[in-house]
Parts: structure tokens; C-alpha cells; sequence
């Protein structure tokens, strides 16, 4: 195990906020495992204690075998780190960046070009421009290739994709992905549910607890209910409708379907909804099962 | 080692690129010097004084009329009443007051020691002790002229007064003034801010996440200041030397060693701010407000301490400037050794090894 | 309903020395609608809005904004637009009902109609346990939901939304846009940025910025349809793949 929390709860002095409250799982060698939740579910916290920036109130933590309490100093050699602001300086340029953390980490660029060759390259042109202008998706390379350099066994990423847009965000998962068949562990974080799916395994969590562990085929797997995604052309009222209706559990909105779960799903229940929807007036109504995403997962999984 | 310098390096690329900063770090000490140069070298022509005659003989006469034809001086008024000697130095521009005793002549021929009361303002200190030394010379040659005709010793006076003033703080004091304000300046706030920042764009976690040493990570961000600091601190003697003309008259390697002690003294109080501030702004206000402000008022060079009230003559005890302010005084402008500032040297190292150790302390490997 | 135009921009342009930030832009958003604005990082999307907004003139080209001219009446659009952006949206040291009679009081509102829009707010967001504490001490989604109330507190034509959800959780997240629906259907147009896929299905009609200039506007529905793509998400990936530039 590359990776080991057990029990770890952190409440910050000076604000009083419970980060993390009894937060134990595992990460195995060589595994891309993703931390999944909202700003303010305790990802950071999570991996400040990991990178030996933060100590936890009470639980041990353990990374490549290592204590972070008191192995710090030899955990910090081995390990490379993304942290979710923007944190490379803004008016070195590129090439500058990069040849500082290469030297930070007793490294040169050409040691390890070829680990961060497929990501810098696209970014080479520009190694004479200051780093603050770049634009998000090259930011988030360059920080990736800054955070290679030294060749990590582990690699942290805290919202590597956070304000990035949907292309560069598809670019940057397969970075990670060629990273990861390198052998390295890497340790993501994203608020992007979608997301999600690119990962081995995943935690969700939500308020500082983790509210399921698993691949993410098997959280969808442990979906509890029936799922049914309904549509119409009036999805707002529609939405208002499905509220009301005393058999429905829960209805979200989930881009051009609205997803529903019944309180009693049998086989009646969707006739008996058909009827009261052609009753109510809604046009074009269409309604089919369907498997729930990781998004279905956590809304449900979310303590009310 | 290698790692050190690259980390020097980089410091040096911020330092550059910010061309404000930088522009205020080689401007500030040039324009400081230069700004009290001219305070030093203005020349006095037409000051504006007055006459306050109670003699009324011909002796007092004699010598008005020798200061209404100096072109220093241009005599303004003729007083008549003690009290307006305090309201013309309020109302009006007059920057000094003669006061002749009455019975001058008499008294002098007598052969008893005579007084003329010389009054300046000397909340100019330069103008008024050129003023007073010019009325004194004046006085002198008339009494040297009136000896050689009549072989009777010298027996006027001239006694000076300085209201306002009277340690005559003079333009030359300025120059270590500036030089400990200078060196404050740069190594504590520079150094503070810059630290900071670090901490603010979020690149102090990456580098703690570094196996680079805390400590060098501190330390090598001063370098570049102190760099900084010695070239200002020279160009500032070039400029006190060839532009004001104020000689060092002590050893020059003294002073730069004691300079370059201050200025580890200011950098350790840089990152003691530093370890206790989370944002610029702050790192900012506590330099500027907590350190400058107490640094220009306890440390001598504008407000004498010696008039001070007891209990802050006892805060500026505290404060590294003044100690600095009395070794350059004493060095560059008395041009005493080491054997008369040694006390003065090792309070100052005192302090910098209580603050840097303090700052050592304070500073986290870790974040909260 | 659909037929008041509120936004109309023809040939809107601004150049950057000889960089093109906004290529040309021309298109129109209809009153009570909600206009989806997207487009990869440096498309131009930020740009666009700032000038939209009336914070900074165009090169060339025309537009008008709830009936203002965007080159001679910046002041009166800014008076009759709201503005939310992830970044900048309350004063997290003051309190909830602090930051709302402010906000109502830079907009020019009486002090009793800010009073009792204050109240019924508070009631309507669920925050009158909290109304007392400083915003800081808030869920981040909280927040989010108070800034969308806030800047739409002076009825304005339109609000401009800048990636108003991001790191929001799911739940509260679609109740924000419950929220964006209310105002629309008050007649408020809705202006917003997302990275969200998904959230690109909740507007009426989405426009794609690439390169500056509008590639694609359309129904999100009609959208799919001409790029033949199951989702936005495809869609967006297909249009902003070919984009040339590469930094903001």
C-alpha cells in the first residue's frame, strides 16, 4: 500500500472548521484513485496531511510506508505535488519554472525529459512566455510537468482540472492516464462528478466523511434504486410537476432529462406516471430507465 | 549548494522583473541623499532678521551697520519691546534676532565682559548656524579692528541661543539617518513582502513539499536584499562623499562591516514578520507602521532622544536604528575606531542573534 | 415573450493591439431567456462579457444592452444589469443581511423596499437562522445561492453570471438553477457562463465561442442534432478541439 489513513480526523484551530472527521482508506501501488466532492468536503486537508504539510489532530497516516509526522523530510524527496491554486511563479517563464524545480528537487530537465516529454512539448513553444500568461489549460501543464520532474512515486493533484475547460480537462485525464502506466500512483481530486469514471477507484465524500469507497462501476453498481429519465418540453415545469407527485422519491435535473426515483418502483409505476403526465398536459413526454452516474450516486449518497 | 544558488537566482528574476520595485529600490536612497544634499548645500542670501537695540550708542550702531552691509543678512525690523522678539519669530519670516545689552559701549570701555544675545530659529538647524556663526564672525572682526586702534582685549560676546532646536540636529547628521532608514527599508520590508507573497500565491506549500531545507528556502530569499542593500549602501557614501561632501572621516571597512551587521539585523526582523503574517498587505503595514515609523522617530537623527520623555527614551533602547545611527555618526562623521563603538556593536549583535533565532523559531515546516 | 430583444450585438469587436480577443460577434437574447455562454479558456468569453457589461468599449461593431447604446451609456446598463461571478460575489466579513441591504443601497433602492426585500430573501433562502452571521461562516453553496439573490435584489434586465456553480455540490447546485429558472420566468434574462456540461442543457438556447468569434448558437437540443453528438459535452469537445489558440 502506497497510501494509508487510518482514522485521521483535523479540525482547524483558528477556525474552529471539522475538516476531516474519521477518514481511513487505503491506495495500493501504481493505482489512479480519485477524491470526488464539493469545495469544502475536506480534499485539501486530505492532501495536505498526505504531503506532510499538515498534521492531523489524531489517526496516522502513512505514505510509501512512511509516517507523515515524523518521516516528513524523506517523504518530501519522493513525492511530487499539484496544489489546487495556481502555484508556479507568475513572472519566471517556463523554462525558468521548470529549471527551478528540477533544481529544487536536485534534478535537471534532462534526466527526465522523457517522464514529462509528452506533456511539456505542448507547451514548449512558449518557454520564453512568463507563466502568468498562460492560459488555463498550459498553467495546468506546466505544474504537471514542474511537479514530474523529480520523478515522484507519488503523484498528488488537488483539482489539477478546477476552471479548465472541457477539452483541456479531457487532455489532462490522459496525461494522467500515461503517467499511471509509468508506475506511478497518482492521488486526484476533482469536483467534476463526470470525472469520476476516468478513475480506478474513488471516494466520494461530502462534509468530511467519506460517503463510499470503491471503483466507480461498483458505486454505480450499489445504486439502490430504479432510475428513470423522463423529458418533455417544458422541463422546468415538469420538474415541478414530478415534485409534487406523492410516488416520486427524488427528481433532479440532469442535463436534457430530469433523473426520477419512485418510492415503490414496480412495474405499474411508470404506466400509472404516463397517464398522470398526458393528464397534466405535458407534450412530448418520454420516459426510459437508465443506469445511474456517479452524480446519481453521490445526491444520493448525500445525507439530507 | 547548487540548489542554494538556483534559488538565489530565481529571487533575482523577481527582483528584476518588477520593474516598480525595483525602480523603488535603487530611486528611494538617490533621492533621499539628493533630497538632503540640497537641505545642506542651499547657500543663505537676504535672511531676514531683526535688530533689538537697547544700548542706542555708537558701538551698537557701528555693528548694525556692519551686518546691514553683509549680504547674508537683511535687516527687517527694529524691535522695541522684549516681548516681540517671541511674535516676529512667529509672524514673520525673520529666521534670527540681534540683542544688544544696553550700556554696550559703556561697559566695554569700561572693560567688563559684554554679552550680544544672538536668537535663531533653528527649526532650520543648517540656516541657523550658519546665520549665528556669521553674526559671531562679524562681531569678532569689528572687536579685532576696534582692539588693534585701542590694545583692550576682547570683550564681546556674542552668546548664541537656539530656540526650536537646540541640539542643532545639522544636515550631516542626515546621512546616517538615511543610511540606517535606507537599509530598513529594503532588508525588512522587501524581504517580508517577499516571503509573504510566497505564501499568498500558494508556491511556499510546493517548496515545503520540496526536500529542499525550510530554512535555506528563508534564508536564500534574503540574499538578494543584502546584495541589494550593500550596493545602495555604497552608492549612498559615493554620493554623501562626491555630491554633499560629507567625508567619511573614519575607516571606510569599519563601516561597512557595521553596515552589513545592520543589515542582517533588519533582514531577521523581515522574516520574523515574515513567520507571523499570512498577507502582504500585513507584512506591509507592520514594516511601515510597526518598525519604520518607531525606527525615524526613536532613533535620534530627526527628533533628539535627549529631550524626550523618559519612557520613550527607554523604547528607543530597543530599537536597532538608533544603535546603528550612533556607530555611523560615530564612525563616518567623528571618526572614531572601533574601541569607542564596540558597546554599541555588541548590543546590535545581540539583537540580531535574539531576532534571527527568534524568526528560525517562529517559521513553519508545516502549514496552521 | 420571446420576441423583446434585450442583448443585441452586431459585428461586436475588440482587439488587443493586433489580437482579436472577440472576433466580430453578432447575435441577440431575447428577454427572460437563459443564454448559455460557452467556450474553452481564451476563447474570449471573459472579454465578451466585460464589454457586455459595460466595463470596458469595444474596437468596433454595435451593440446594445437592455436598450442601452455599449459605447456612450455604460453607466445606465450597469444600472440595469446584475453581476455574479465565482471570484467576486459578497463581502465574507460582513453578515448575510449586511451584504444584502449594501448591495441594495449601491443599486439605489429605498430603505424600506430594501428592508422588506431583505426579509422576504432571507425567508425565501431558507437563512433566516443564519442572517446574522458573517458570510464567511457559510457553505460555499449558500453563498453562491445569497449572490444570485443579491444580484438580481434591484429587478435588474439581465444577469450576468460568471461561472456561477463551479465547486458547488450537486444538490445545491441544481438548486441554484432552480434559481436561475424563478428569475427567468420573472422576465429576467440570464447570462451564463459554466464549465458544466450537463448545466449547458438547462439554457434555452448556448452559444459556442472559439477563437473569438461564435462558431455555433443554437437550443442545446438543435445543437446536437446538426453535430450529430449525443450530449453537449461532445458537442463543446467537437467545436473547441479546433481551436488555434492557445493562451488567453
Amino acid at each position: 500500500m502506497d497510501i494509508i489513513l487510518q482514522n485521521i480526523c483535523k479540525t482547524y484551530t483558528k477556525s474552529g472548521v471539522e475538516a476531516l472527521k474519521d477518514i481511513s482508506f487505503e491506495v495500493p501501488k501504481g493505482e489512479l484513485f480519485g477524491l470526488i466532492g464539493p469545495d469544502g468536503a475536506g480534499k485539501t486537508s486530505i492532501f495536505r496531511i498526505l504531503t506532510t504539510l499538515l498534521y492531523p489532530n489524531s489517526g496516522k497516516a502513512t505514505v510509501l510506508g512512511l509516517d507523515t509526522q515524523t518521516h516528513f523530510k524523506t517523504i518530501r524527496e519522493k513525492i511530487g505535488y499539484m496544489p489546487g491554486r495556481f502555484s508556479l511563479y507568475q513572472d519566471l517563464t517556463v523554462e525558468e519554472n521548470l529549471n527551478f524545480f528540477a533544481r529544487l528537487f536536485n534534478t535537471t530537465i534532462a534526466q527526465n525529459y522523457e517522464l514529462i516529454k509528452d506533456i511539456y512539448i505542448q507547451i514548449e513553444p512558449f518557454k520564453n512566455r512568463p507563466a502568468g500568461k498562460l492560459s488555463g489549460g498550459m498553467k495546468q501543464k506546466l505544474a504537471l510537468s514542474c511537479a514530474l520532474i523529480h520523478r515522484p512515486e507519488i503523484l498528488f493533484l488537488d483539482e489539477p482540472t478546477t476552471g479548465v475547460d472541457a477539452v483541456s480537462r479531457k487532455e489532462f485525464w490522459h496525461m494522467l492516464k500515461r503517467l499511471k502506466n509509468e508506475g506511478i500512483t497518482i492521488m486526484v481530486s476533482t469536483p467534476y462528478m463526470d470525472e469520476a469514471t476516468l478513475c480506478e477507484r474513488i471516494a466520494l465524500i461530502q462534509n468530511g466523511q467519506i460517503l463510499s469507497i470503491d471503483s466507480p462501476e461498483g458505486i454505480q453498481r450499489q445504486y439502490p434504486f430504479r432510475l428513470f429519465a423522463v423529458k418533455s418540453s417544458n422541463m422546468s415545469g415538469l420538474l415541478r410537476f414530478l415534485r409534487a407527485l406523492k410516488t416520486v422519491q427524488s427528481v433532479f435535473s440532469f442535463g436534457e432529462y430530469h433523473h426520477v426515483t419512485f418510492l415503490n418502483a414496480n412495474a405499474s409505476v411508470v404506466d400509472e406516471l404516463k397517464i398522470d403526465i398526458k393528464r397534466a398536459g405535458f407534450d412530448q413526454f418520454e420516459i426510459k430507465e437508465t443506469t445511474p452516474g456517479i452524480e446519481d450516486c453521490f445526491i444520493q449518497l448525500m445525507p439530507s | 549548494m547548487k540548489q542554494f544558488l538556483s534559488f538565489v537566482k530565481k529571487e533575482f528574476y523577481h527582483v528584476f522583473r518588477d520593474k516598480k520595485t525595483l525602480l523603488l529600490l535603487f530611486g528611494l536612497p538617490i533621492v533621499q541623499i539628493v533630497l538632503f544634499g540640497f537641505a545642506l548645500t542651499n547657500e543663505i542670501k537676504n535672511a531676514e532678521i531683526a535688530i533689538f537695540d537697547l544700548a542706542h550708542d555708537p558701538m551698537s550702531h557701528q555693528i548694525t551697520e556692519r551686518i546691514k552691509a553683509n549680504s547674508t543678512f537683511l535687516v527687517r525690523q527694529y524691535l522695541t519691546h522684549p516681548g516681540d522678539i517671541e511674535q516676529i519669530f512667529k509672524s514673520s519670516n525673520t529666521k534670527l534676532v540681534v540683542v544688544f545689552p544696553s550700556e554696550l559701549q559703556t561697559n566695554w570701555a569700561r572693560g567688563t565682559q559684554t554679552q550680544i544675545q544672538v536668537i535663531a530659529d533653528a527649526s532650520d538647524p543648517n540656516t541657523a548656524q550658519t546665520l549665528s556663526s556669521y553674526i559671531n564672525l562679524i562681531v569678532m572682526q569689528y572687536q579685532s579692528e576696534l582692539t588693534r586702534r585701542t590694545n583692550i582685549p576682547y570683550q564681546i560676546v556674542p552668546e548664541v541661543r537656539m530656540i526650536y532646536n537646540p541640539e542643532l540636529k545639522g544636515a550631516t547628521n542626515f546621512v546616517p539617518g538615511v543610511m540606517s532608514l535606507v537599509l530598513l527599508l529594503i532588508c525588512m520590508m522587501m524581504t517580508s513582502v517577499s516571503i509573504v507573497k510566497e505564501k499568498e500565491s500558494g508556491t511556499m506549500e510546493v517548496l515545503l513539499v520540496s526536500p529542499f531545507n525550510p530554512f535555506l528556502v528563508i534564508i536564500s530569499k534574503t540574499v538578494p536584499y543584502l546584495l541589494i542593500s550593500i550596493l545602495n549602501l555604497i552608492v549612498i557614501l559615493l554620493l554623501s562623499v562626491y555630491l554633499l561632501g560629507v567625508d567619511i572621516n573614519g575607516n571606510v571597512f569599519l563601516l561597512m562591516a557595521e553596515s552589513t551587521l545592520f543589515i542582517i539585523t533588519a533582514l531577521s526582523m523581515g522574516l520574523l514578520i515574515s513567520s507571523v503574517t499570512e498577507s502582504q498587505q500585513t507584512a506591509m503595514l507592520i514594516s511601515l507602521l510597526g518598525m519604520l515609523v518607531p525606527a525615524i522617530l526613536l532613533t535620534g537623527f530627526m527628533f533628539p532622544i535627549e529631550n524626550m520623555p523618559i519612557a520613550l527614551q527607554w523604547i528607543s533602547n530597543i530599537i536597532p536604528s538608533k544603535w546603528y545611527y550612533i556607530i555611523v555618526k560615530s564612525v563616518m562623521i567623528k571618526g572614531l575606531g572601533f574601541a569607542s563603538i564596540w558597546k554599541e556593536t555588541l548590543i546590535l549583535m545581540g539583537m540580531t542573534l535574539f531576532l534571527l533565532a527568534l524568526s528560525l523559531k517562529k517559521f513553519k515546516t508545516h502549514l496552521e | 415573450m420571446r420576441n423583446e430583444i434585450v442583448i443585441k450585438t452586431q459585428n461586436l469587436s475588440k482587439h488587443f493591439g493586433s489580437f482579436a480577443a472577440v472576433d466580430q460577434i453578432s447575435f441577440e437574447v431575447y428577454k427572460g431567456e437563459i443564454f448559455g455562454f460557452l467556450g474553452a479558456n481564451g476563447a474570449g468569453k471573459t472579454t465578451a462579457m466585460r464589454m457586455l457589461c459595460g466595463l470596458s468599449l469595444p474596437t468596433s461593431g454595435q451593440a446594445s444592452i437592455a436598450g442601452f447604446d455599449i459605447y456612450r451609456q455604460t453607466e445606465s446598463i450597469k444600472k440595469h444589469i446584475g453581476y455574479m461571478s465565482q471570484k467576486f460575489s459578497l463581502y465574507e466579513d460582513l453578515t448575510v443581511i449586511e451584504n444584502i441591504r449594501f448591495f441594495g443601497g449601491i443599486y439605489g433602492l429605498a430603505p424600506e423596499v430594501i428592508k422588506s426585500k431583505t426579509e422576504s430573501l432571507v425567508e425565501r433562502l431558507g437563512m433566516s437562522q443564519v442572517k446574522m452571521q458573517l458570510v464567511k461562516s457559510l457553505p460555499l453553496g449558500w453563498k453562491q445561492k445569497l449572490a444570485f439573490s443579491v444580484a438580481i435584489l434591484h429587478q435588474p434586465q439581465i444577469v450576468f453570471l460568471d461561472e456561477p456553480t463551479g465547486g458547488v455540490d450537486p444538490i445545491t447546485r441544481r438548486q441554484f438553477w432552480d434559481l436561475i429558472y424563478q428569475a427567468a420566468d420573472e422576465g429576467i434574462t440570464v447570462f451564463v457562463t459554466t464549465h458544466y456540461m450537463d448545466e449547458a442543457e438547462y439554457c434555452h438556447r448556448v452559444s459556442m465561442m472559439v477563437d473569438g468569434q461564435i462558431k455555433a448558437l443554437d437550443t442545446p437540443a438543435q445543437l446536437k442534432k446538426i453535430y450529430n453528438e449525443d450530449s453537449m459535452d461532445e458537442v463543446f469537445y467537437r467545436l473547441a478541439r479546433g481551436a488555434k489558440r492557445q493562451a488567453d
